[in-house]
């Protein structure tokens, strides 16, 4: 079968799978709710953007605070099918914003996860190999433990301190216009460990928002709202498709970088611009929903297992299972007596299965 | 192909200088190949070879000097644009997952296709497998190939970007011979059909029966270039390899052939050798092994003696066979042994007397091993020349023997 019709045919029975799973999680919770009221519930969330109007916020540090205006989308819902008005609020307001940012992160992770391992021709990759997540997690836990008034600050922070990281670590592996790959590793991984110390220096003053940060290191999507929704989904739907139309140029990559260059690649830019993407969407991921593990690392996997190496059809199964996955993994994680961070939940389901593709062999030497 | 202009050189570098931090690898490299041409780079270990070829696909921007392919210098090409010229067959080629041979080759498309367009030309990526006899495993991971399949999907990678220029490194190292044959074989016959190549080869034999120009590279700088023959009878070969060689026939292509002669002590000593056959070849090998200059004659041309000589570079006088030797062969073998330090006379020559001259004379008749000739039956203590034989001052039975009496005339200690 050629490579289009494969990628359609796996992409939309990979896309059923993450729609039966949406819609299985919504009914989970607290209150049952049934199939029938969940699809009509989800139906009258559907809306479209019908204007912008300018809010004001007030953005404050150490007492002092500015007016600053902040862009506020109106959104028009055409659809009124007869809903519970509890269950429509439960559905709208609670479950549909957490599932589909978990959609979306995961999905972002995946994609992430399979580019970079891909890059560092390294099965053991995961899309913070280069400190993406580390620097996430000083801008989240410096705001954590001095607070700001800004609106999104705690996302913000997050993913500012991501994406300095990722250009940083960048940089400094850099020597006249080449990024030896070997070289963005170490740096990548010598970054990260000088991070943790910052990182724990700051828990030490986070005080008695200790719990807050705690959490937020080990990923979580409890405080899902749709703004977070809405400021992920554009940027990793935008980079995804960049990504994709370079996953030809990262098949060739695989070969080596002197074979892709022999091949009509230009290399150092393919490789600024693939590590970019991946560190784009990771950080935009982690900055909603702090750093959940695995996910980037375990899911690339098993698809490669199943599609092959091939990224034009790795990267969106990968992408769609990785939704599908995080979705499912935090359905778990608030379906409990007392809900845990899914990043334990991915975390407990991941490690097992690495170690059993480990003993069947199928994790590739280093 | 299409991309020349008329008369320009398919591939050309100027000047090539370029050094990896303090160690200069390339000094002043001049190449030049014209279309249809196969031109291999030969050289040691460390010559510079690899580097010289990474200039020429575009790879690698040396410090110094151009290089043009088609007329256009390459450092203002895009990586794309030199790809569709220049396809590269590498040495190695480590591939991380498990790719089938297809996408592999699929993957010599990409100069061609825009990043977008996901179809699959399958002509030439069709034409690339069969050429290479690929096909029957296009579906098998390339990882699981053996050295020599994986080799052949490389070249047809490399066909697949319809270039007009190969380059191709190494491609029959870590081969066996079968497979080398077979891929020069492949590559001779593309260039027969218009296509240039330029390859490191490491083996001077292949080189010389498949490509008609050698360009011997030697600490980062061409010695000596041109065709085979003269190309490795150059000084230089020996020179840039370290060691003696030998420039031979290969008994069925007629191409020559070099053989690698084993390290020797340099010994101060002439010696002249007179009688051909088995135990001629014999003594020649065993003294010129021992380090003692050599010269022959008068022995019939085609005698294997003789021809050993002409291997080693020993100056020899050849007379036609079945025939009297001449006065004047005669007075050139004399005038060589004159000059020599010992004389040595493999058993059963009957021309002893007449070439002697001063030197003391030591007859060589081995008892040993199944390439002797005539035996002497004297086995007397060693030392004492046999009856009958005028000149003779000793006469020796093992190759041992013959070092240690030509070792005494000469002035040289045994080791």
């Amino acid at each position: 079968m050629r490579i289009r019709s494969r990628v359609l045919v796996w992409s939309a029975g990979l896309s059923a799978t993450l729609l039966c799973t949406i819609v299985v999680s919504a009914r989970i919770g607290p209150v049952g709710i049934d199939t029938g009221t969940v699809l009509r519930a989800t139906i009258n969330t559907l809306a479209y953007p019908s204007g912008v109007s300018v809010d004001s916020a007030r953005a404050g540090l150490w007492g002092y605070s500015v007016p600053v205006p902040v862009p506020d989308l109106g959104y028009t819902r055409p659809f009124d099918l007869p809903v519970d008005s509890s269950e429509q609020v439960i559905v709208r307001e609670l479950r549909l914003p957490r599932i589909l940012l978990g959609a979306v992160v995961g999905f972002a992770l995946a994609t992430a996860g399979a580019v970079m391992q891909g890059f560092f021709r390294n099965p053991m990759a995961d899309p913070s190999i280069i400190g993406v997540s580390s620097g996430a997690a000083v801008g989240a836990v410096a705001v954590i433990a001095f607070p700001v008034a800004v609106p999104f600050g705690l996302q913000t922070a997050a993913f500012v301190g991501a994406l300095i990281t990722a250009f940083g670590v960048y940089l400094i592996a850099t020597e006249s216009g080449r990024t030896p790959v070997a070289t963005l590793l170490l740096a990548g991984l010598a970054i990260q460990t000088f991070l943790g110390a910052v990182i724990s220096y700051l828990l030490l003053y986070t005080g008695d928002s200790l719990e807050e940060a705690v959490l937020w290191l080990m990923g979580h999507l409890r405080y899902s709202s749709w703004a977070d929704v809405e400021a992920t989904l554009p940027l990793t739907a935008v980079v995804f498709v960049v990504l994709l139309a370079y996953a030809r140029d990262l098949n060739v990559m695989l070969l080596g970088e002197e074979d892709a260059q022999t091949l009509g690649i230009d290399v150092e830019w393919t490789k600024r611009i693939l590590l970019a993407g991946a560190s784009l969407i990771t950080a935009a991921g982690v900055a909603v929903a702090g750093i959940i593990g695995f996910v980037g690392l375990i899911i690339p996997h098993i698809m490669r297992l199943l599609v092959g190496p091939d990224h034009r059809i790795l990267l969106p199964t990968s992408a769609l299972a990785g939704a599908t996955f995080l979705v499912a993994a935090d359905t778990l994680a608030r379906a409990g007596p007392a809900e845990v961070p899914v990043g334990i939940v991915t975390a407990a389901v991941g490690a097992p299965f690495f170690l059993f593709l480990l003993l069947r062999k199928e994790v590739h030497a280093l | 192909m299409s991309h020349h202009s008329h008369g320009a050189p398919a591939v050309r570098a100027e000047n090539i200088g370029h050094s990896f931090g303090d160690v200069p690898v390339l000094d002043g490299v001049d190449l030049s190949v014209d279309p249809g041409e196969f031109v291999a780079v030969v050289g040691p270990n460390g010559a510079g070879k690899t580097t010289l070829l990474r200039t020429l696909n575009g790879v690698l921007d040396p410090d110094e000097g151009r290089v043009t392919v088609g007329g256009d210098p390459v450092a203002e090409l895009s990586a794309r644009a030199v790809s569709r010229r220049v396809g590269t067959v590498p040495q190695h080629s480590h591939v991380g997952f498990a790719f089938s041979t297809e996408q592999v080759v699929e993957m010599g498309r990409t100069p061609h296709r825009s990043r977008l367009d996901w179809s699959s030309d399958d002509e030439p990526v069709e034409r690339a497998l069969e050429r290479t006899e690929t096909v029957s495993f296009r579906d098998r991971p390339v990882d699981e190939l053996s050295g020599g399949e994986r080799q052949r999907v490389l070249l047809a990678r490399a066909l697949a970007q319809e270039p007009s220029v190969l380059v191709l490194d190494e491609p029959t190292a870590s081969l066996d011979i079968n497979h080398q044959i077979g891929m020069l074989r492949v590559v001779r016959e593309l260039v027969e059909e218009g296509k240039t190549a330029i390859a490191a080869i490491h083996d001077l034999d292949l080189a010389a029966r498949f490509c008609e120009r050698l360009c011997l590279l030697a600490d980062g700088e061409i010695r000596a270039r041109g065709e085979p023959d003269a190309v490795l009878a150059a000084d230089e070969l020996a020179t840039a390899f370290g060691t003696r060689t030998a420039v031979t026939r290969n008994p069925v292509t007629g191409t020559p052939a070099v053989a690698a002669l084993p390290d020797r002590p340099d010994v101060d000593g002439r010696v002249h050798v007179v009688g051909g056959g088995t135990t001629g070849e014999r003594v020649v090998r065993a003294l010129w092994r021992a380090g003692f200059d050599l010269s022959v004659g008068p022995l019939p041309a085609g005698d294997r003696t003789a021809a050993l000589a002409a291997e080693l570079g020993c100056p020899s006088v050849t007379a036609p066979p079945f025939e009297p030797v001449s006065a004047s062969h005669r007075e050139a073998a004399t005038e060589l042994a004159s000059e020599a330090d010992a004389l040595v006379v493999s058993d059963g020559a009957g021309t002893v007397p007449d070439v002697a001259g001063r030197s003391p004379c030591i007859r060589a008749a081995f008892t040993d091993g199944t390439a002797g000739g005539p035996t002497t039956p004297a086995r007397g203590d060693g030392g004492q020349p046999p009856t009958g034989d005028v000149g003779v001052d000793r006469s020796v039975e093992t190759e041992a023997g013959l070092l240690d009496a030509v070792g005494v005339v000469c002035g040289v200690e045994p080791e």
